[in-house]
């Protein structure tokens, strides 16, 4: 699933987007201002190329399609394939928020960091460069100017996001496992060592074979 | 044999049965999709300007008595001209009022979309600075809500609509949704 979160982003591409027909940046907009997504099949292409010089081990001349250039190309894709919700779409802050103390600073910063970005997911509010973060830490700086409390300005994003936004979900009949399982966890681990430890007082001393066995 | 031996293995299968669980649980195509905590709630209240029209401003309250579709876009989003297809099938069979919500857009970048693949919306409302769209819980383009008669979220789809979808999922919360008013 593609979605888009960034409006005609202007952000800078990293130099290596920049060369030749690798112009690999699948955002690009032509003159109508609409977006191309050929030219992503060079890049593809180039990368695949490299992919199979770099089992080959051939190295061939630094012009030609699947020369060390193919082979970055296809070492990035490679690791853009891991790290693909990193760099997929990323855009500046066009105003950086303005805090009126370092009280309210402090206040903001520990309340976005436990707040889940909805796009990206695995990045909090606070550290998401994602056009809807932007948009909803602003909001919430709105919500706490407005005088609201930290668990009232929880609620309004839960009310609309669901409580996937909170990193520390509230205890209910579909977290509970989440908050006790690890001592449940814990509780079971220390009944098994606990058993261990009064066989092992009972037992003959080790070096025999029952101990060896596995 | 003791029982003792057999115990990794019964550690590794118990460990395996969880791990098999959890992408059990996670076979979704779409399960990076937030489920919407609007649905079976009254949808946000809303006033927003008419795309074509910026003076004439639409409320929430002048769209019910009919279920409708709202549909969101912007023509920054390759993935909404993918499914503009889709959209504009549905729409021509007359089933709902599909109205279309242009997110943070440029109404003239948005007019100029819509000139150019066909306007299949039988209103656009355009949210340009995304206020309204955070009440609605939108977080990205495409997204699409059906709203009952009553003003109730019925169902949301996170991402390109399909054929599919509309005929399995859609329709049948449509006719639900129908079924209970009468």
């Amino acid at each position: 699933m593609i979605r888009f979160w960034n409006r005609k982003s202007k952000s800078p591409l990293p130099p290596f987007f920049k060369g030749g027909n690798s112009t690999a940046f699948f955002k690009m907009e032509n003159n109508d201002g609409f977006f191309e997504i050929q030219k992503r099949r060079h890049f593809l292409h180039e990368s695949f190329a490299g992919l199979s010089s770099l089992f080959k081990a051939r190295l061939s001349s630094p012009f030609e399609k699947g020369g060390p250039r193919g082979i970055c190309l296809a070492l990035f894709l490679l690791l853009s394939l891991l790290a693909a919700p990193t760099f997929a779409q990323k855009s500046t802050d066009p105003a950086p928020l303005q805090f009126r103390d370092t009280a309210e600073e402090t206040r903001f910063h520990d309340l976005v960091s436990e707040l889940r970005c909805v796009m990206c997911q695995n990045q909090s509010l606070a550290d998401s460069n994602a056009q809807i973060a932007v948009d909803l830490r602003r909001e919430v700086l709105d919500l706490m100017r407005e005088g609201r409390s930290d668990p009232e300005v929880r609620d309004f994003l839960v009310a609309r996001y669901g409580e996937f936004v909170l990193y520390r979900p509230r205890v209910s009949g579909t977290t509970w496992l989440l908050w006790f399982g690890p001592l449940l966890f814990a509780l079971g681990g220390g009944v098994v060592v606990w058993r261990l430890l009064r066989r092992g007082r009972n037992a003959p001393p080790p070096g025999d074979d029952e101990t060896q066995e596995w | 044999m003791s029982a003792k031996r057999w115990l990794p293995f019964a550690a590794f299968l118990l460990i395996a049965a969880l791990l098999a669980t959890g992408v059990w649980l996670s076979r979704r195509d779409n399960r990076e999709a937030l489920p919407s905590p609007l649905i079976g709630k009254p949808a946000p209240e809303f006033a927003l300007p008419v795309l074509h029209e910026p003076n004439r401003i639409v409320t929430s309250k002048d769209l019910r008595g009919q279920p409708y579709l709202l549909n969101v876009w912007g023509s920054w989003c390759p993935e909404c001209r993918v499914e503009h297809p889709v959209i504009s099938r549905f729409a021509a069979t007359k089933r709902v009022r599909v109205i279309g919500y242009n997110w943070k857009d440029e109404p003239v970048d948005a007019l100029k979309w819509l000139e150019r693949f066909n306007n299949p919306y039988w209103l656009v409302l355009a949210d340009i600075e995304g206020g309204t769209a955070i009440d609605f819980g939108i977080y990205g383009a495409p997204e699409t809500f059906l709203v009952d008669a009553e003003g109730i979220v019925r169902w949301k789809h996170v991402g390109a609509m399909t054929d599919t979808i509309v005929r399995d999922e859609l329709l049948p919360v449509l006719e639900a949704a129908e079924a209970m008013k009468q």
